[in-house]
């Protein structure tokens, strides 16, 4: 029974959604072309291409020529692989015991883990811990204070609980301990959930940026994101990536930063067909049990 | 549940010191279990509960020097000096509009995308379009700045010179006030609604499909079908996500604001984290900032409490 005004508002939702779908990614698409136009281009054309005719990488090279660049990539790659890794260690850890009921105390652990989520001290009560500790301008800064995502950890414990029961006793029965049952049975079924939640940490670590302004001040030790806020921010690029000025007289500041912000959005996107796979169920468990 | 509960507990009451023997019988089965939990709970604890002790600063006049053992206390002279400054007034009508606006305009186009997406047959189309659209979720705030200044950056971004070339002349979005809170809620949209219509979706594919074969057997459209079973069938996610949005009222988004923040639109973008921020970590005034943080926290306990609490009262169900 499809009437014919149906018909068209079926026409109009798919018309509608097409491009709405077209406009999230075309903001996408114009950093990309405004960091490999030409300059020549640009200027030929008054300030902006579509469709560039040509496409030149040099704004790419000049910018893994710098210093600034390559340093604050490897400071990141480098939080973003030791921090997920002590992420799922520790999540892991924390959420197989708390997903069996016998776990003594679990009822009051959980409880006062969940009103971490509720209520927190505040940002300079943290900080003066991170001082105290002596995590303050070290890369640890940016690792440790984010070892346990509240988040995360609730996923977790809802997959384990989901875990069938009965193959875990039967481990048991065989004489394993907890710690083995874990290893050997309850982990490799765990791959899904386990790539899900190291993708959603390795993100994270990886567009962190709060933790580097507020926790680290030594230059040297600046993730990607720092560097690429402060050179959004400046007006001549050239001098915040100590790069070679009269090089750099011959691209717009515009097309080096874009180039950036495209250098940094590239992990994401690699990654994202696998985000994409896992990370839908993964939300579900979260927002349904959490 | 309950009942069963009741009675395995009576027969242990009387019986104390067995049933503390039991306890530590069961703390010693628990051991391996207890030691795999330890280093999560010291993170737990050296991360949110000891923060949580330092909120003292807030009731002392806190030096660096001193430290928090030495610092004389004051009491509640930094919640009335912060009450009493001239910024108060401006941060918390910031925070306010900023939280509110986001509420309206993040909350409802999540739900209505999901609703839209709800109604398309097609599963590939479908697909497609929640693929690209979630994408941006996973950006960070800095690369959203990065594309906001690509079509905003004065003289060389997409729409300034658009505007430019149109003769609409000079366009200075990013410094303008009248725009700033606009932009905030435009690039959050942006990058979040894909993200928000999920939880949605999955809503509405809890909605048992048998409800609708009946409906249109009864001869129910389109609109009639949406009125009365998908929008009651996703009442309760609505409700739910209001509440942890009052318990966040306060908290208008530190890390959009603080990089799409500048100097020309402190009047209509400062709000209290990004004044905190400044106070304690750039004027070095602690105590103050501390104190702040805490109305903050405290704040945004009270509002989801009592969001829980309406939302029970009013018929649904709350979070707990």
């Amino acid at each position: 029974m499809v009437t014919k005004t149906d018909r068209i508002v079926d026409g109009a939702l798919y018309v509608f959604l097409g491009l709405f779908a077209l406009s999230t990614l075309f903001p996408l698409y114009f950093v990309v072309v405004m960091s490999i136009t030409p300059y020549t281009e640009v200027l030929r054309n008054g300030g902006f291409v579509i469709w560039p005719s040509s496409v030149t990488l040099e704004a790419y090279e000049q910018i893994l020529a710098s210093a600034r660049i390559p340093d604050a990539l490897r400071i990141t790659l480098i939080v973003t692989i030791v921090a997920t890794t002590i992420n799922l260690i520790v999540t892991t850890l924390l959420a197989y015991p708390l997903s069996k009921k016998s776990t003594p105390g679990r009822n009051g652990i959980l409880l006062a883990i969940i009103f971490t989520m509720l209520f927190n001290g505040g940002l300079i009560p943290t900080y003066m811990v991170i001082r105290e500790l002596g995590l303050y301008n070290t890369i640890w800064a940016m690792i440790i204070p984010g070892t346990v995502s509240t988040f995360n950890f609730l996923i977790m414990k809802t997959y384990f609980e989901g875990l069938p029961q009965e193959i875990e006793e039967a481990a048991r029965i065989d004489g394993c301990g907890e710690i083995a049952t874990l290893w050997r049975i309850v982990l490799p079924l765990s791959a899904p959930i386990l790539a899900t939640i190291g993708l959603f940490y390795g993100v994270g670590h990886w567009n962190e940026y709060f933790k580097g302004i507020m926790y680290v001040s030594d230059k040297d030790l600046a993730p990607i994101q720092v560097v690429l806020r402060n050179m959004i921010q400046t007006p001549s690029v050239s001098q915040e990536l100590s790069l070679n000025a009269s090089k750099v007289a011959q691209l717009p500041p515009e097309t080096i930063k874009m180039a950036t912000v495209t250098v940094a959005i590239m992990p994401i996107v690699l990654v994202y067909p696998f985000l994409q796979k896992y990370f839908t169920k993964g939300v579900m468990i979260g927002a349904i049990k959490g | 549940m309950n009942q069963t509960l009741a009675q395995t507990k009576q027969p242990a009451a009387p019986l104390k010191s067995a049933a503390r023997r039991k306890s530590f019988a069961s703390l010693y089965r628990g051991r391996w279990m207890i030691l795999m939990m330890i280093p999560g709970l010291l993170y737990y604890l050296l991360f949110h509960y000891l923060p949580m002790a330092g909120i003292l600063i807030a009731f002392q006049d806190y030096n660096l020097m001193k430290g928090i053992w030495k610092s004389p206390w004051v009491g509640f002279e930094h919640f009335r000096t912060m009450f009493q400054s001239p910024d108060f007034p401006q941060i918390m009508k910031n925070t306010l509009l900023i939280s509110i606006y986001r509420m309206i305009f993040n909350m409802i186009p999540d739900m209505l995308l999901a609703l839209l997406l709800n109604e398309i047959r097609s599963k590939w189309f479908k697909k497609v379009v929640q693929s690209i659209t979630y994408g941006p979720h996973f950006l960070s705030w800095i690369i959203v700045y990065g594309i906001v200044f690509s079509f905003f950056a004065p003289g060389a971004g997409l729409i300034t010179t658009l505007f430019r070339e149109w003769g609409w002349g000079e366009l200075n979005l990013l410094t303008d006030p009248d725009y700033f809170r606009s932009l905030l809620v435009v690039s959050d949209l942006w990058k979040n609604v894909g993200f928000g219509a999920i939880i949605y979706l999955a809503a509405l594919g809890s909605i048992n499909p048998e409800l609708y074969e009946a409906a249109a057997v009864d001869g129910a459209g389109r609109w009639r079908k949406m009125w009365n079973i998908t929008l009651p069938g996703i009442r309760s996610v609505f409700v739910l996500l209001l509440i942890l949005r009052m318990g966040s009222i306060l908290d208008a988004g530190f890390d959009q604001v603080y990089i799409f923040l500048n100097a020309r639109v402190f009047g209509v973008g400062d709000i209290i984290d990004t004044w905190v921020f400044r106070q304690g970590l750039e004027q070095l005034n602690f105590s103050i900032a501390a104190a702040t943080g805490v109305f903050k926290s405290l704040i945004g306990l009270i509002f989801i409490l009592g969001a829980n609490k309406i939302a029970k009262k009013v018929g649904g169900s709350g979070i707990w």
